[in-house]
C-alpha cells in the first residue's frame, strides 16, 4: 500500500453507523427578474462512509448545485443537509473540493499549489510537506513538482487538483465533473486512478457526473437525476466489486445492465456517452 | 505488496503518455536547465531591439538629410547637431530641470498607483462604495485634466504640489480600471474553494485574489506611467519656474528651436525609462505571466 499509514482512516471510523452525508427534502429555486426556476426539487439521500456515491444527470439538471448545497456554498432554499451528524451553515471545512476546471493558481508550481490546502487552513508544515510529497507520488505526478499549471496537460492538472482536495485528509470528497473537460482516453485513466485512490484512501466520494459509463465505472451506487427540476428518478446498486480493471468491468454484464438502464431513465437522447 | 505492483502501469505510464501537452512540460524542463538566463535574455534583447533601432536610425537619416539640404528653415527644424550643441552647452541646467520633472512623475505616478490600487479593492469588496465611488471616478476622469490644472496652480503655487497633483489625477483611472478588472478576473470556483478552506478574507486576497490581479493591474501602470509624464509637463506649462515644460515654454517663446527638440528628446527618454523600469518590474514580480508573452520589447523569454 503507498503511503497507507497516513492514507488509512482510523479503524472507529468504519463503524459508524449513522450516514456521513444526509440530505433531506432538498430544494433550490433560482429567482430572475421574471421567472423562477427550480434547480432542485425535493431531494433526498443519505451517503454512508466510506461509500462512492456517483449522481449522474443531463446537464441542467442541478446536480452541481446540490454539491454546492453540501458543500455549504450555496445556501437550500428548503430542506437539510447534515455532515456527520452537524446541520450545514455556511462552507465546510472538513470536506475536500474538486471542480471541472482544475482552478490551479498559475504562478505556482505543482507542489506549491498542492500545499495552499495547507497554507489557508494553517496546517503543521512539515506534515504538510510530507503529504504533499505522498500525494504526488500516488497520482503519477514525480517530477513535475515544480512545472507550472500551463506547462502540464489537463490530465495532469486534474491530478493538481486532487492531491489540493486530499492534502488535509477529508472524510468527504466532493467532486464536480472533475473529469468532463478531458479526453477520452485520460477520462479512462484517472477513473481507473479515482477507483484505486478510493480504494486506498477509504474517502466517502460523492461525484457528479454526466457520462454514463464514468458513473456506472466508479460508484458502488448510482443515483440517477432528471433535468429540471432535478429530482432523483432511481438509484442503483450494479454490486460490481469494489477493485474494478477497466476492460473487464466494461464487458461485465452488471455493468451493461445499469449503464443500459441509467440510458432509458435519461431518455434515448442523453445516450451518447 | 501487491498493490503497487498492480498500480505501476497506471502511475508510471501516465505522466509520459497522457498527451502532447506533456512534452511541453518536459521541453519546458530541459529548456530551463540548459541556456544560462543572462544569455537568453541577453539574445532576446538583441533580437527584440535592432528593428525599432534600425527606424530611429533612420529617421535620424532623414532628420539630418532634410537640414543638411536646407529643405526647412533652420529656425522650424534645427539640425541635429545644433541639438547636440545645446545638449553640450547647456547640460548642468537640462540635467537639473530633467530631474524635477522626474521628481513630480515619479512621485505622482507611485501616488497614483498606491490610490488606485486602494481603491479599486475598497470598489470590488463593497459593492455600495463602488456605486458611490465609480460615478465620482468617472466624473474626475472625463473633465479635462489641462482645464484643472490652473486651479490647481491658484490652490497649491508655483511649487511641485500641483504637477504632482496633476500626474496622480492624470494617472489614477488607468490604475483604478485595470486593478477592478484584475481583481475580479479571479476564477469564482477558486474562492468557493478557498472558503471550503476556511481561509480569512485576508488570506484569500494575498494568496489569490492580489496575485491574480497582477497581470491586469501591471499593464494598467505601463499605461499610468507614460500618462504621469504627460501630467507633470502640463502642470509645469500652466505655472512653474523650473522642469522641462517650464523650458520647453521658454524656449518656444524665444523661437529656440534646438532647444525645443533638446527638451522634446529629453521628455520622451523620461517617458521610455520609466515605461521600461515598469516593464522590468513585471518580469520580476509576475514571471509566469511575461513568459508566455513575447510581442513587447524586453519580454523575449
Amino acid at each position: 500500500m503507498i503511503g497507507a499509514s497516513v492514507l488509512d482512516r482510523e479503524p472507529d471510523a468504519h463503524t459508524t453507523t449513522s450516514p456521513i452525508i444526509e440530505v433531506e427534502g432538498l430544494t433550490r429555486r433560482f429567482r430572475s427578474k421574471r421567472s423562477e426556476t427550480v434547480a432542485l426539487h425535493d431531494v433526498s439521500l443519505s451517503v454512508n462512509q466510506g461509500e462512492f456515491v456517483t449522481i449522474a444527470g443531463p446537464s441542467g439538471c442541478g446536480k452541481s448545485t446540490m454539491l454546492k448545497i453540501i458543500a455549504g456554498l450555496v445556501p437550500a432554499s428548503e430542506g437539510s443537509v447534515s455532515i456527520m451528524g452537524e446541520p450545514v451553515r455556511g462552507p465546510q471545512k472538513q470536506i475536500g473540493f474538486a471542480f471541472q476546471r482544475s482552478a490551479l493558481l498559475e504562478w505556482r508550481g505543482v507542489r506549491k499549489n498542492i500545499l495552499l490546502q495547507a497554507e489557508m487552513r494553517g496546517m503543521d508544515r512539515k506534515h504538510a510537506a510530507a503529504r504533499a510529497d505522498e500525494l504526488i507520488e500516488l497520482t503519477g505526478l514525480t517530477g513535475f513538482e515544480r512545472a507550472l499549471p500551463h506547462e502540464l496537460s489537463g490530465g495532469m492538472q486534474q491530478r493538481v487538483a486532487l492531491c489540493r482536495a486530499l492534502l488535509h485528509e477529508p472524510r468527504i470528497l466532493l467532486m464536480d465533473e472533475p473529469f468532463g473537460a478531458l479526453d477520452a482516453l485520460t477520462r479512462e485513466q484517472m477513473n481507473v486512478e479515482m477507483n484505486r485512490i478510493w480504494r486506498e484512501t477509504g474517502t466517502t466520494i460523492l461525484l457528479v457526473t454526466h457520462s454514463v459509463a464514468e458513473a456506472v465505472y466508479l460508484g458502488n451506487r448510482i443515483v440517477v437525476m432528471s433535468p429540471r427540476p432535478g429530482q432523483i428518478v432511481e438509484t442503483l446498486e450494479p454490486g460490481l466489486p469494489a477493485e474494478r480493471e477497466y476492460g473487464p468491468t466494461m464487458q461485465d454484464p452488471r455493468f451493461a445492465a445499469a449503464s443500459e438502464r441509467i440510458r432509458i431513465l435519461l431518455g434515448a437522447s442523453q445516450s451518447h456517452d | 505488496m501487491a498493490a503497487p505492483q498492480q498500480t505501476a502501469p497506471g502511475r508510471a505510464g501516465s505522466p509520459q503518455a497522457q498527451d502532447g501537452a506533456s512534452t511541453t512540460a518536459i521541453e519546458a524542463l530541459e529548456r530551463r536547465g540548459n541556456q544560462s538566463k543572462a544569455r537568453k535574455s541577453a539574445l532576446a534583447l538583441l533580437s527584440a531591439s535592432w528593428r525599432p533601432a534600425l527606424v530611429l536610425a533612420g529617421l535620424f537619416g532623414v532628420w539630418w538629410l532634410v537640414t543638411a539640404l536646407g529643405l526647412v528653415p533652420a529656425y522650424l527644424i534645427p539640425s541635429p547637431a545644433a541639438v547636440w550643441d545645446v545638449f553640450v552647452a547647456e547640460w548642468p541646467q537640462l540635467l537639473q530641470h530633467t530631474m524635477v520633472t522626474l521628481q513630480e512623475t515619479v512621485v505622482g505616478f507611485v501616488l497614483a498607483a498606491i490610490l488606485g490600487v486602494v481603491t479599486a479593492v475598497i470598489m470590488v469588496y463593497s459593492p455600495t462604495a463602488e456605486k458611490s465611488i465609480y460615478p465620482l471616478i468617472l466624473f474626475a476622469q472625463v473633465i479635462p485634466k489641462i482645464a484643472i490644472a490652473p486651479i490647481l496652480v491658484v490652490w497649491f503655487g508655483f511649487g511641485m504640489a500641483p504637477k504632482i497633483i496633476l500626474a496622480v489625477l492624470i494617472a489614477f483611472f488607468p490604475v483604478v480600471v485595470s486593478a477592478v478588472a484584475g481583481l475580479r478576473s479571479v476564477d469564482p470556483e477558486l474562492l468557493e474553494l478557498s472558503s471550503t478552506m476556511g481561509a480569512s478574507r485576508w488570506k484569500t486576497f494575498r494568496k489569490i485574489r492580489f496575485p491574480t490581479s497582477l497581470p491586469h493591474l501591471m499593464s494598467g501602470l505601463k499605461v499610468a506611467v507614460t500618462l504621469a509624464v504627460t501630467g507633470a509637463v502640463v502642470g509645469e506649462f500652466v505655472g512653474a519656474d523650473q522642469g522641462l515644460g517650464f523650458v520647453l515654454l521658454l524656449a518656444s517663446g524665444n523661437l529656440n528651436a534646438p532647444l525645443l527638440f533638446a527638451v522634446l528628446i529629453l521628455m520622451s527618454i523620461i517617458g521610455i525609462v520609466l515605461f521600461l523600469l515598469v516593464e522590468l518590474l513585471e518580469r520580476i514580480v509576475i514571471p509566469w505571466h511575461a513568459s508566455r508573452r513575447n510581442n513587447l520589447v524586453l519580454a523575449g523569454g
